[in-house]
C-alpha cells in the first residue's frame, strides 16, 4: 500500500476492484465501514455481487479480465471532464508532479495506429513465436534536452507530450465500448465515473483497494498501471485517504516480499545479479539509475550503499573492498530468464530441478494447473515440506488415482510452529512491521522456521568446510551467528536493521549507510526498525499522531523510516501547503516540515527552487509516470483478452497480451468447447490452500465443501437445480462440485453478446477433515508478461450435469 | 441494575460468521459437528448458509438472503438467535423455572432443571428453542442462547461481553446498557434515513416489551425475515395467566385433599389403634 489500513477511513470515495475485502479482509473492512459512516461512498466492481458489494453504495459487474477497459473508460471520462471542467481537478498536481508534460520520442505509435500493438514489436499480430513476443522500447522513451533532462511542455499542448498521447490513447474507451468489453451497464458505469471523479477535486480523496483479482492476469501489472493513471489524474497519490492500496492476502506477504521472497530481487528490492555482472562495479553500473536533473532526488542512486551494506551483513569480515565485498559469492541468474512459480514447476516437470524445499505453502492445491504440478512433484528426487499439517503437497504421492509405488520421490515433512507459536515481526499491507510474541508453545517436536534454517545453514557450513563443493566459500564464509541451540530472533532483526561496523552500534537510519564497507544492513528499507533506542516494531502507543489523521507514528514501525504515507510530498502545493487542510499529511511551517515523515526533507518547490526536489523520489526523473516506458507490453494500459477468452477482442485484432510467455499452447481452451468464463477466489471461512482451516470443525461446518457459483440463467440452460452436483472441466482437468445457484451472478450483456461466468473457491484438496476437488486443476500455466503471476482469475470451462 | 442488551447493526455486518464460530467455541457446542472421522461430513446445500437451522448445538447462525427490490440484487445478512424478550413466551410456559429472566433482563437458562417438556418451542414467536431427546438415556433437554451465562461458562458474571460480541470484526455487534444501545440504535437509524434508507428502523426497542437483542435495519423487518409486531400466542398467555394458576389451584387442592385424606386416614388408624390398645389392656 502507498497508504495504510487505518488511513482508508480518511477517504471520500473507495473503489474495491479486483478485491473483495468484506470476504477476504474481514477485520480490515472495519476501516471501510468507518469511512462509510463518515459519509464516504463505497464502489464495488466485481464479476459477481460479493459480500463487499452487499455493503457498497454502487455495484457494477465486469467480466473477469476486463479491468483495463473499465478503468481506461474512467480515465477517458476524467480526461474529457478536465476539458470541460478543469476547475474540478488539480491541474497543478498533474502538471508539476507527474510526467503529463513530458515529450515522448516522436517515433512512438500506440494501439490506435497499430491494430492494438505499440511501436517496436518484434513480431506480427497474434505472434506465436516466443522469441518475437517482445518489444524494442526505444521509441517509448522520453525526449531529453542537451543536459540529458526530460523535455517538458508545461502547456500540455505538444502532440508528443504524454497528456496529448493519453487523450488519443484513451479516447477509444467510450462507455459503449466499455460495455461491449466488460458487460458493465452503461448507466452504472457512468454513475461510477461521476462518483469516483469527485475525488479529483482539491481537498477530496479517493482510494483504490485491489487484490489478486487485479494481479492474477496475463496483464495484471497493467491493470495496476491503469489504477495508477486514474489516481494520478485525480491527484489521489500521496494524500490522506488516497493511494493505490494492495490488500495482501496473508498477514506477512508484505514482509516476505520486502525480504526478497521473489527471484528477481534481493532484500529491499535491490535487483538480483545476472550472469553479465562479472564484478560488483559492473552490477552497480547496470542497476543504479542516473539522473542529470539536479531537482530529481533519484533515490535509487544510493543503490551502491545498500548493496555493499547487504554484502557486509551477509559476509561480515569476509567481505572486503579487495574481494568486492563478496559479490562473487552470490549466485547469478541467467540473463532474461524467469525463475518464478510456473517456471520452477515446468523445470521440475522436465527434470531440471531435482529437489525442493517447500516452506509454508501448498502448491498441490494453490498452484495453477494443479494436476500438472502434482505430476511435477513426482519427478523430484526429494521433497522437504515444512508445514503445520499434512498438506496435499506433502501427501501428493497418496493422492487419489495414483499408485504410490510409481512415485520415487523421497518426501520429508518437518513439523513447524504456526505464526502464533513464535516470536518475530509481521509486516502488514500498510508496511507496518509489528513485533509479535509467542502466544502458545507448539505441539510435540514442532520447531520454528528460523530454528530449522539456522540448523540447516550451520550443517551446510560444516559440510562445505569439511567436504568442499562448488562455490563453497559462498556458504563457509557466511556471517552466521545467531546463537547456539536456539537462534535469537532479535539478533536477526538487528542484523536486518544494520550496524555501524566501526562503533558496533545499531544504525538509526538508512541515510547513514555507506558503500565503503563501514556499515552493514540486511535490508536497507528496514534500517531504523531496530535501533539503539530499541525495537521500534514493538512500540504500542495508540496516539493518532500529527493532524489527527490516524498515522499512529509510535505504534509499531513502518518502512521507509516510519513514513506512513509514501509520496506524501505530493499532498502539498508548491508552497508546502496541504491540498486538504482538513486532512494534512505534511505541512511546511516556518522552515520545516510538520506531520508525517516527509518523502525527503527538502524545502517545497516554490519556497526554495534551488534546493528543492520533485516529490516522486523513487523515479529517476522525479515525476510520477502516466507514461511507463519500462513495461513489457506497452507504456499505457491497453485492453487485451485473457489467454482463454469467450470472445474476439472488441478493441483490436490483437487478441491477447502480445508479450507474455505461452508455456503450453496445446492446453488453450476455446469457446466452442469451453464457452463459460471461470474465476477462482477465496472464502471468509477458509484460508489459502486450506491447510489450517480445513482442519477446523467450526469453519468446515460453515463452508463444508467446494462449490461452483452460477447464475439462475446458466443453471436453467444446463438444466440443474440448486445444490445439485456438476462437473466443471477445462482442457487441464475436471472437478466435481456442488452448484450454488444465485441471483448474485448474472450473465454479462455485452452489446448484444451474452457471456456466462462462474466462480469456484480454491481452498480444497484431498487431505484434512474437509476434502474436495481443487479448483486449480482447471487453471492454466500462463502468467503476467512482467511478473509471471499465474492467470488464476479468467479462463474457460464447460459445465455438465453429473 | 441497568438492563443489558446486544445491538446488532445489519448494515455493518459482513456475515463473516466470526460470531457463529465463537458461539460454538465458547459454549463448547462443537463436539457434535459432523466430521469425516465420525462418518458424516457436513454438506453444502446450495448456499453460503450452514448449518441449515438452529439446533441444540447451534444457538446462533447467520442467515443470507438474496432479494431483488427494483430488479437490483441485494444480499442481506441477519443474525438468528434468541432475542431475549421482556415478555418472553418461553419463560411464561416453562413449568420448571429452567428459563428465567436474568437480573440484567435477558432470558437465562438452567439446563439442569429443564424437564424437556418442549413447551418453550411452541411458545417462542421467533422459533428459537431447539429440543433434543437422548435416545440412550431417554432424557430430553432444550437448548438456546443463554447470553453467555451458562454456569461455568458465564462471561457476563465475569464482566465480559458475550462471545459473539467479543469476536465481531466489523463491530456490527455491541454489548452494553440497554438504554444507551437504544439511543445508539436510534442515532444510526436516523443516519440511515438521512442517507435515503427511508424504511430504516430499530427493531426490538418496543417489541414484546423490549428485546435484549436489537437490530439496526436499513429496510422493513419482514425483508430481513423478522416477524413484524411479534406476539405471544393467546394460548401461551392463557398458559401462564389462566391454565398454570388453575393448575396450581388444582394441584394445590389435590395436595390439600391428599393431606386431608392423610389426616382422616391417620385419625382412623389412630382410632383403630386406640381401640386395639384398649382391648389389649
Amino acid at each position: 500500500m502507498t497508504n495504510h489500513w487505518n488511513d482508508i477511513a480518511n477517504a471520500d470515495v473507495i473503489m474495491a476492484i479486483g478485491s473483495n475485502p468484506a470476504e477476504n479482509h474481514p477485520a480490515a473492512f472495519g476501516h471501510i465501514t468507518d469511512a462509510k459512516e463518515r459519509g464516504a461512498q463505497l464502489i464495488s466492481v466485481d464479476p459477481r455481487f460479493t459480500r463487499t458489494s452487499a455493503k457498497a453504495d454502487i455495484y457494477s459487474p465486469l467480466r473477469s479480465g476486463t479491468d483495463i477497459a473499465f478503468i481506461d473508460g474512467m480515465i477517458k471520462y476524467v480526461l474529457d471532464d478536465i476539458d470541460h471542467n478543469p476547475g474540478n481537478y488539480n491541474m497543478s498536481y498533474i502538471k508539476e508532479y507527474t510526467n503529463a508534460a513530458y515529450l515522448i520520442n516522436p517515433g512512438y505509435k500506440g494501439p490506435a495506429d497499430l491494430d492494438g500493438l505499440f511501436s517496436g514489436y518484434a513480431g506480427g499480430l497474434n505472434e506465436t513465436d516466443g522469441n518475437k513476443r517482445k518489444y524494442d522500447k526505444s521509441s517509448w522513451q522520453f525526449q531529453l534536452d542537451e543536459k540529458g533532462i526530460p523535455k517538458r511542455d508545461m502547456t500540455l499542448q505538444d502532440p508528443n507530450c504524454v497528456f496529448q498521447i493519453m487523450k488519443r490513447h484513451f479516447a477509444r474507451y467510450t462507455p459503449e465500448k466499455v460495455n461491449e468489453i466488460t458487460g458493465a451497464p452503461v448507466d452504472t458505469f457512468l454513475q461510477i465515473c461521476q462518483t469516483y471523479a469527485t475525488s479529483g477535486q482539491v481537498g477530496k480523496a479517493g482510494t483504490i483497494l485491489y487484490a489478486m483479482g487485479t494481479t492474477q492476469h496475463t496483464y495484471g501489472a497493467q491493470n495496476i498501471r491503469s489504477y495508477c493513471i486514474l489516481q494520478l489524474l485525480l491527484g489521489n497519490i500521496g494524500i490522506a485517504g488516497g493511494g493505490i492500496n494492495a490488500m495482501r492476502g496473508e498477514s506477512n506477504v508484505q514482509g516476505s516480499t520486502d525480504h526478497c521472497l521473489l527471484f528477481h530481487i534481493l532484500p529491499g528490492y535491490l535487483k538480483v545479479p545476472d550472469d553479465t555482472d562479472d564484478t560488483l562495479d559492473k552490477y552497480l553500473e547496470r542497476v543504479t539509475p542516473k539522473s542529470n536533473d539536479p531537482k530529481s532526488a533519484n533515490w535509487w542512486q544510493h543503490t551502491p550503499k545498500y548493496m555493499v551494506s547487504l554484502l557486509k551483513a551477509w559476509y561480515g569480515n569476509a567481505a572486503t573492498r579487495d574481494n568486492q565485498f563478496g559479490f562473487h559469492y552470490l549466485p547469478k541468474i541467467e540473463t532474461g530468464k524467469n525463475y518464478s512459480h510456473i517456471s520452477l514447476f515446468e523445470a521440475m516437470y522436465s527434470g531440471v530441478i531435482k529437489g525442493m524445499m517447500c516452506w509454508g505453502q501448498n502448491p498441490a492445491v494453490g498452484g495453477p494447473n494443479a494436476n500438472l504440478e502434482r505430476l511435477a512433484l513426482g519427478e523430484l528426487d526429494w521433497l522437504v515440506v515444512t508445514d503445520i499439517w499434512h498438506t496435499e503437497t506433502a501427501n501428493f504421492w497418496q493422492r487419489p488415482g495414483v499408485n504410490k509405488a510409481d512415485i520415487k520421490t523421497e518426501v520429508f515433512l518437518l513439523p513447524a510452529l504456526n505464526s502464533f507459536e513464535k516470536e518475530g515481526s509481521v509486516t502488514n499491507s500498510g508496511r507496518w512491521s509489528q513485533w509479535r510474541y509467542a502466544a502458545a508453545a507448539g505441539p510435540g517436536v514442532a520447531m520454528g522456521d528460523l530454528w530449522m534454517l539456522d540448523w540447516l545453514a550451520r550443517k551446510l557450513m560444516e559440510m562445505y568446510a569439511n567436504e568442499g563443493g562448488p562455490n563453497a566459500e559462498a556458504i563457509t564464509q557466511l556471517n552466521w551467528n545467531y546463537g547456539h541451540e536456539h537462534p535469537d530472533v532479535h539478533a536477526v532483526a538487528k542484523e536486518i536493521n544494520g550496524y555501524d561496523l566501526t562503533t558496533g552500534k545499531l544504525l538509526p537510519s538508512f541515510t547513514k549507510l555507506m558503500d565503503d564497507g563501514t556499515t552493514s544492513s540486511g535490508n536497507w528499507l528496514y534500517c531504523a526498525s531496530y535501533t539503539e533506542d530499541g525495537n521500534m516494531a514493538a512500540r504500542r502507543d495508540p496516539t493518532p499522531g500529527p493532524f489527527n489523521i490516524g498515522l499512529y507514528p509510535n505504534w509499531s514501525w513502518c518502512w521507509p523510516v516510519n513514513r506512513r504515507i509514501i509520496y506524501n510530498r505530493a499532498s502539498v502545493d508548491l508552497n508546502g501547503e496541504p491540498w486538504d487542510k482538513n486532512h494534512p499529511v505534511i505541512w511546511w511551517q516556518g522552515d520545516k516540515w510538520v506531520g508525517d515523515v516527509p518523502d525527503g526533507g527538502w524545502p517545497p518547490m516554490a519556497v526554495d527552487p534551488e534546493n528543492t526536489k520533485y516529490p516522486f523520489i523513487m523515479k529517476p526523473e522525479g515525476h510520477a509516470r502516466f507514461f511507463g516506458p519500462g513495461m513489457a507490453e506497452g507504456p499505457l494500459p491497453e485492453h487485451y483478452e485473457p489467454w482463454e477468452s469467450p470472445i474476439k477482442n472488441p478493441m483490436s485484432p490483437q487478441q491477447s497480451n502480445p508479450a507474455f510467455k505461452i508455456w503450453r499452447p496445446d492446453e488453450q481452451g476455446t469457446p466452442d468447447k469451453y464457452p463459460i468464463v471461470c474465476s477462482t477466489y477465496r472464502l471468509c471461512e477458509h484460508w489459502q490452500g486450506g491447510q489450517m482451516t480445513r482442519n477446523m470443525p467450526w469453519l468446515i461446518e460453515m463452508q463444508p465443501e467446494p462449490f461452483v457459483e452460477m447464475s439462475e440463467e446458466l443453471a436453467a440452460k444446463i438444466g440443474i437445480v440448486n445444490g445439485e452436483k456438476v462437473i466443471v472441466e477445462s482442457t487441464r482437468g475436471q472437478v466435481y462440485l456442488t452448484a450454488v445457484i444465485t441471483k448474485r451472478f448474472k450473465p454479462f450483456q455485452m452489446n448484444g453478446t451474452t457471456v456466462h461466468q462462474v466462480g469456484i473457491p480454491w481452498h480444497w484438496g484431498f487431505t484434512g477433515l474437509s476434502t474436495g476437488d481443487s479448483a486449480n486443476k482447471l487453471t492454466p500455466h500462463v502468467g503476467d508478461a512482467n511478473t509471471m503471476i499465474p492467470e488464476y482469475k479468467a479462463f474457460l470451462v464447460n459445465i455438465r450435469k453429473v | 441494575m441497568a438492563e443489558k442488551a446486544i445491538l446488532y447493526d445489519a448494515t455493518r455486518c459482513t456475515a463473516c460468521r466470526g460470531c457463529q464460530a465463537a458461539c460454538k467455541q465458547w459454549n463448547e457446542n462443537d463436539e457434535f459437528i459432523p466430521t469425516v472421522e465420525n462418518g458424516v461430513q457436513s454438506v453444502n446445500r446450495g448456499s453460503y448458509e450452514n448449518p441449515p437451522d438452529l439446533s441444540p448445538t447451534t444457538w446462533l447462525k447467520m442467515e443470507f438472503r438474496e432479494v431483488t427490490p427494483d430488479g437490483k440484487v441485494r444480499w442481506l445478512f441477519n443474525r438468528r438467535s434468541c432475542m431475549h424478550c421482556t415478555d418472553a413466551g418461553c419463560v411464561k410456559v416453562c413449568p420448571s423455572g429452567a428459563l428465567y429472566h436474568h437480573e440484567l433482563g435477558f432470558v437465562a437458562y438452567d439446563k439442569d432443571i429443564c424437564t424437556g417438556c418442549g413447551y418453550c418451542e411452541d411458545a417462542c414467536p421467533f422459533d428459537v428453542p431447539r429440543y433434543e431427546r437422548n435416545f440412550v438415556s431417554g432424557i430430553a433437554k432444550m437448548d438456546k442462547c443463554t447470553f453467555c451465562t451458562t454456569p461455568g461458562l458465564d462471561r457476563i458474571a465475569g464482566g465480559w461481553e458475550p462471545a459473539c460480541v467479543k469476536t465481531c470484526p466489523p463491530d456490527a455487534l455491541q454489548y452494553g446498557d440497554r438504554d444507551q444501545l437504544v439511543a445508539e440504535g436510534k442515532k444510526r437509524v436516523e443516519a440511515l434515513i438521512a442517507k435515503g434508507w427511508t424504511n430504516a428502523n430499530l427493531y426490538g426497542e418496543k417489541e414484546l416489551g423490549g428485546l435484549h437483542v436489537m437490530y439496526v435495519l436499513d429496510d422493513h423487518p419482514a425483508v430481513y425475515g423478522l416477524p413484524v409486531d411479534p406476539q405471544i400466542s393467546a394460548a401461551t398467555i392463557a398458559w401462564q395467566d389462566v391454565i398454570q394458576p388453575i393448575g396450581w389451584v388444582v394441584g394445590g387442592l389435590t395436595i390439600l385433599g391428599l393431606g386431608f385424606n392423610y389426616l382422616v386416614a391417620r385419625a382412623n388408624i389412630n382410632r383403630e389403634k386406640e381401640k386395639k390398645d384398649a382391648a389389649r389392656s
